[in-house]
């Protein structure tokens, strides 16, 4: 039995580029990577925003209302019903003028438990040098 | 020696950064090591069988042939292949499709993965 931690470190604004929407859709392949595992081996997805991929994180995108796609928001709300670690740079989302009440924290409508967390980059910090590998977004 | 997982999101034509991809596999390979190569997002237009080399554009199909056949494990995200209209019918020959969290499995028993690129 083993575990490999992955790191998804975002740092790319949404709708840009489809690097965000990459790290979340791969993050979440982490629940179904068993079947290509032994037993009770497991790989775990925590995932980062910093920098611009912060902005990944406000709330009340119209995706689908004006690209008629499932939105970045959606993607992190799935994340944590799926009980994946969100955290999102402090100093960044000050950076943009944000707080906590300008970002999706909770998935409540969809059931989940996880909520992000908002955090100082020490933190992310500390989760990089704690996972095996790092990915870029 | 090692296993690598090297994972690329860029494009084909437009960036030279696949390119790159394929240079690190080869050279992994002739150094010994087991490489799985991932693409996604734009990246799965490498999986595109029969593309005509220009002088002007990439074109590697042709060294990605040569290294499958020295053992390259080379896989396209199914879905972001399909989402670009490239069907099982126009994959070159040994290029697999899956879904990502294939890419996430061979991360798990990789000794380095290193994750290149986007747009």
């Amino acid at each position: 039995m083993a575990t490999t931690k992955l790191g998804f470190i975002v740092q790319r604004p949404p709708y840009k580029s489809e690097n965000p929407k990459l790290a979340l859709t791969h993050a979440i392949a982490s629940q179904s990577v068993e079947v290509y595992l032994k037993e009770g081996d497991l790989v775990t997805a925590d995932i980062a925003f910093i920098g611009d991929g912060v902005l990944n994180c406000i709330k009340n995108q119209k995706a689908m209302d004006i690209y008629k796609l499932t939105s970045t928001e959606t993607h992190i709300k799935m994340a944590l019903l799926l009980d994946l670690n969100i955290l999102v740079c402090k100093e960044d989302l000050a950076r943009f003028g944000l707080t906590e009440n300008d970002i999706v924290i909770d998935a409540e409508e969809f059931g989940a438990e996880m909520k992000t967390k908002v955090v100082p980059f020490s933190e992310i910090t500390k989760m990089m040098e704690e996972v095996n590998h790092l990915l870029f977004f | 020696m090692g296993k690598l997982t090297i994972g690329c999101f860029s494009s084909l034509v437009g960036s030279m950064t696949l390119d790159f991809a394929v240079k690190l596999c080869a050279a992994a390979i002739d150094k010994g090591h087991k490489v799985d190569f991932w693409v996604s997002g734009n990246g799965t237009m490498l999986s595109i069988k029969d593309q005509r080399a220009f002088k002007d554009y990439s074109a590697l199909e042709k060294p990605l042939k040569e290294l499958m056949a020295k053992g390259l494990n080379v896989t396209a995200c199914e879905a972001c292949a399909e989402a670009r209209g490239y069907h099982k019918d126009n994959t070159m020959e040994g290029f697999k499709r899956h879904s990502m969290d294939w890419y996430l499995a061979s991360a798990f028993d990789a000794d380095r993965v290193l994750h290149i690129g986007g747009e």
